[in-house]
């Protein structure tokens, strides 16, 4: 019987990164997929003839730049090429399009509000200045503020620097910021409900808050602290679709020598004598390994793969409690030509566009998600990676991604049908026509995925994006919850290595590198054998 | 169908029709020449006959109402009751905590109306602190070009063109004139510290300005320049850049780089007996009470004749400051630099030690000279007031 000194269930992209890390310091690893192909929420698939589509992530910003350069990463084919524009169609008046280049948003911003234009380069400084002090906490293991370990204790001295270099109304607006709603925090500068809107985007993708919840502005703040080659906030298209960052990954993890599996569904976690000494798969078979590591988000770690025996009451009610709300969902699309957006120029079709132009609509939105239904006009965030990779779709044909917000993951009329999805994939489909008349013409295949279809294809409960809600009382030392913030668990030689862990969701890597860490640590102090 | 992005001033055709340099660059959202012909010839024509430069893309906000002078008051640091009408103002202003968003020129037009030049956007700032106050602010920049006509022949120059009553215009004061029954601003300001008046105009007409300038400046040998010639004449007279030799308060990312007036050099600008309160005066008054300010900005003599860019300046083994603007001056035949440095070697004559990195035949060498701290402006000639 072959005995791994590592055992990963869950090829996600965090998953590989662990994996790769453990197999690059020398240790035996073995990966196990549930499905056909590997990276979980980070996949390029080939569903209609000649098009790739990023079938879950569609943009690229968040995944360390410290990891891309351990583990060689554009050496195994990862690269991203950054996108300029960020642009909001509207049927009152002009559209708004941001571009990257000061200047020329200035101007641009300037149609809308000339105060708007201005204040803008205070508002994404103050986002810098909260980037700053987030920054140096995503690559390191979040401190214990309850434990007296050295360890603890030395990680909370540093974060206490970074806050100390920092003046005392910065502090204040730090803590602010962690919890106030967007709304709140875009209403301190701007004037004009199309440039709120505009920048309220980024902070309701994946949640299920509105824009006027509080707690809003961190999930903003989430989707700001990547970087493309050090452009802070910059998002590109991964060269091949999201897929080609796992495959990336797996490529560093493999020459290290990790094997990794696919069609190995993981139905139970062996324990015995309170340690995690295994894994059952779905055929019957077992693999053995020292340490067990989960990529799987807390809800199908604690309450699936682990048999509730081996688990205090208490962590399996923090389990059950742990807020995992799916919202959202999302449309692949083949197209037959480039669509034109309602009054938007050609560059802003090559970056991102949304469709919710004032902080109503995209409020109203969530309101009907509150009660158990998609939202009726919903908020989508639409690229067309096409524009810019040409290995995407054939020459003149496009690929578009509609990223919808909010869908529920529990209809209030009873479950998801195949009518009701295609229901749902009409009003993302109708939405998009009132900017774009043409639109059902162009349309070649599509693809509609609900929350229910990402729990069942991808695996992330609920469907949620993240593997867990991104609130103050699931972040840092508190996720996925107090006492398993370490990516460790109740269970000896039992880890957690994916999104539901610090720093959270996202194409980021950040977890599975902290995982490994702390993995190789305990091997090193002989606490794991 | 992707539109220009970058503005042309109203005298870009003229100037692009000078321009054979072909040699541009940014301003604010505006393409503007960095030099048009020879850097050499314009920087001497600044300093030995007259020299025009387009300062359109200045950003200008008129502010009025009844309220305007008191909003002013609170907005800037030197006192606006002793600014008269016609009379422009040199002045910082600060965040609360008396650290420098932006030094700029306050224009009295009226007793209730003014113009703040500036090199940044300040709009989002002056409205939220005109609240409460009965005033307006809008940003009329592109309702008002400007060219700067700076040198020893300036004023003989716009005489010779034709504009009254220069004679009589003292330094930093406006006059409102027509010519060819076009109506005219001129202020003796500029950024050379020479001789030197700007022309402030409606955008439709300057090109009719252009050809009049250049018609009457034929036989004075004026000259347009770009912004390197410029910015030669700038360090020379000692003044200080936004964002080149400080960090607005609005633009740091840290706390610890942003600079109140004291630590600029500035402090004469701060006028802390004014009535009521100023933006910043609660901790101008604090720095004041304290010790030496905790930085400065000083000019620098350095020795030899390599220009000191980006050089590291030292105390004995302590590093105490860098520069952030140095030239080899060709009038002074000097070699000077603006330094920040820490406070307590900031003294004028304060002996110091700099580590200039400078090419030469594609091997980078390391200089090690000394240099010490001198009053700025270290270009001052009697004409400019006179
Ligand atoms: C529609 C959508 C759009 C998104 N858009 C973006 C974006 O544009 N940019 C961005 O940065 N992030 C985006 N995200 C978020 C991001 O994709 C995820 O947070 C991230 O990919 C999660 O990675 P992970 O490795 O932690 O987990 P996952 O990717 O969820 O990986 C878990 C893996 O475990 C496998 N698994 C599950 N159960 C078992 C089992 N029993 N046995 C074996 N294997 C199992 C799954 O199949 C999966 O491969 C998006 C997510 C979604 C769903």
């Amino acid at each position: 019987m072959q005995r791994y000194d590592a055992v990963i269930v869950g090829a996600g992209h965090n998953g590989l990164v662990t994996a790769a890390y453990l197999a690059k310091a020398g240790k035996k690893v073995m990966v196990l997929e549930r499905r056909h192909l590997i990276g979980g929420a980070a996949v390029s698939e080939q569903l209609y003839p000649g098009f790739t589509y990023s079938s879950c992530s569609y943009v690229c910003s968040l995944l360390r730049p410290e990891i891309m350069r351990d583990l060689d990463l554009p050496r195994h084919g990862l690269q991203v090429n950054p996108y300029e524009t960020s642009s909001c169609p509207t049927h009152h008046g002009e559209p708004l399009v941001m571009y990257h280049d000061a200047d020329r948003n200035r101007r641009s911003m300037s149609r809308h509000s000339a105060r708007d234009a201005e204040a803008y380069d205070c508002y994404s400084l103050e986002i810098r200045r909260q980037c700053r002090f987030i920054k140096p906490l995503l690559m390191m293991t979040p401190p214990d503020p309850t434990s007296f370990k050295w360890g603890d204790i030395e990680g909370l001295l540093r974060l206490g620097r970074t806050f100390g270099q920092m003046g005392e109304r910065q502090m204040y607006d730090i803590l602010r910021f962690w919890t106030m709603s967007i709304a709140d925090f875009l209403d301190e500068y701007f004037e004009s409900e199309i440039v709120k809107a505009l920048s309220a985007g980024s902070s309701i993708i994946g949640t299920a808050l509105g824009p006027r919840s509080p707690g809003s502005a961190y999930v903003l703040l989430h989707h700001y602290m990547g970087e493309v080659d050090g452009e802070i906030g910059a998002w590109g298209f991964a060269r091949g679709g999201m897929g080609s960052v796992s495959k990336a990954i797996a490529g560093a993890a493999r020459e290290a020598g990790a094997e990794i599996r696919t069609e190995a569904e993981v139905t139970a976690v062996i324990v015995k004598g309170g340690k995690a000494v295994g894994v059952a798969l779905a055929d019957g078979e077992e693999v053995y390994g020292t340490a067990i590591v989960s990529n799987l988000d807390p809800k199908r770690t604690f309450l699936k793969i682990l048999p509730r025996q081996h688990l205090p009451e208490e962590v399996y009610e923090q389990a059950e409690r742990f807020k995992i709300r799916g919202s959202s969902g999302k449309l692949n699309i083949a197209l037959d030509a480039l669509p034109q957006f309602k009054g938007l120029p050609y560059d802003a079709h090559c970056g991102a566009i949304e469709i919710g132009d004032s902080l109503d609509y995209l409020e109203r939105a969530f309101d009907d998600y509150k009660y158990g239904q998609w939202s009726r006009r919903p908020f989508l965030d639409i690229v067309i990676p096409s524009t810019v990779d040409p290995t995407m779709a054939p020459p003149g044909k496009h690929y578009m991604s509609v990223f919808v917000q909010y869908v529920p993951y529990k209809l209030a009329d009873g479950p998801w049908t195949d009518e009701k999805r295609q229901a749902f994939g009409d009003t993302v489909i109708d939405t998009i026509s009132e900017y774009c008349p043409n639109f059902r013409d162009l349309i070649l295949h599509c693809q509609v995925r609900t929350p229910w279809d990402l729990e069942n294809e991808v695996g992330l409960t609920e469907g949620n994006i993240f593997h867990g809600e991104l609130t103050l009382d699931q972040l840092m030392f508190n996720r996925p919850f107090p006492g398993a913030a370490q990516y460790r668990t109740p269970v000896r030689n039992f880890y957690m290595c994916g999104s539901g862990t610090h720093p959270g969701g996202g194409v980021m890597g950040a977890p599975g590198a902290n995982a490994a860490r702390e993995i190789l640590k305990d091997f090193k102090g002989r606490v794991l054998s | 169908m992707s539109e220009q992005y970058l503005r042309e001033t109203p005298f870009h055709d003229r100037i692009a029709a000078v321009a054979s340099a072909q040699s541009w660059e940014r301003w604010q959202g505006h393409i503007t020449a960095v030099t048009l012909g020879g850097m050499d010839r314009e920087y001497f024509a600044i300093r030995n006959s007259a020299s025009v430069y387009d300062v359109s893309p200045l950003i200008k906000y008129r502010i009025t109402g009844a309220d305007a002078a008191r909003f002013v008051d609170r907005l800037i640091t030197r006192d606006v009751a002793r600014c008269a009408i016609g009379q422009a103002y040199y002045t910082p202003w600060c965040d609360d905590d008396g650290k420098v968003i932006e030094d700029g020129t306050l224009f009295r037009l009226g007793k209730a109306d003014f113009l703040l030049n500036a090199a940044l956007h300040n709009l989002h700032w002056l409205r939220d602190t005109a609240y409460g106050f009965d005033v307006t602010i809008e940003d009329v920049s592109a309702e008002i070009a400007g060219l700067s006509v700076q040198g020893p022949l300036a004023q003989t120059v716009l005489i010779a063109m034709g504009i009254g009553g220069l004679e009589r215009l003292a330094h930093m004061r406006l006059a409102e004139t027509r010519l060819d029954d076009r109506p005219m601003r001129v202020s003796r300001t500029g950024f050379t510290g020479d001789l030197g008046y700007e022309l402030w105009i409606r955008p439709g007409d300057a090109s009719w300005l252009w050809d009049r300038l250049m018609a009457a400046g034929a036989l004075y040998n004026v000259l347009p320049i770009g912004s390197a010639a410029l910015n030669h004449a700038r360090i020379e007279a000692g003044f200080i850049l936004v964002n080149v030799d400080f960090i607005s308060a609005t633009y740091a990312l840290r706390p610890s780089q942003k600079r109140s007036p004291y630590e600029l050099g500035l402090g004469w600008a701060v006028n802390l007996k004014k009535d009521g309160y100023f933006i910043g005066k609660r901790a101008l008054l604090a720095e004041r009470k304290a010790a030496t300010p905790r930085r400065a900005l000083v000019g620098l003599e350095i020795d030899g004749r390599k220009p000191a860019v980006d050089a590291f300046i030292y105390a004995g083994k302590r590093e105490v400051g860098r520069t952030t603007s140095a030239i080899w001056s060709p009038t002074l035949k000097k070699n000077i630099a603006i330094a920040s440095i820490a406070g307590d070697q900031a003294l004028p004559g304060t002996e110091l030690g700099i580590e200039i990195w400078h090419p030469k035949e594609l091997k980078i060498e390391r200089s090690m000279v000394g240099c010490r701290v001198v009053h700025r402006p270290f270009y001052d000639p009697p004409r400019k007031k006179a």
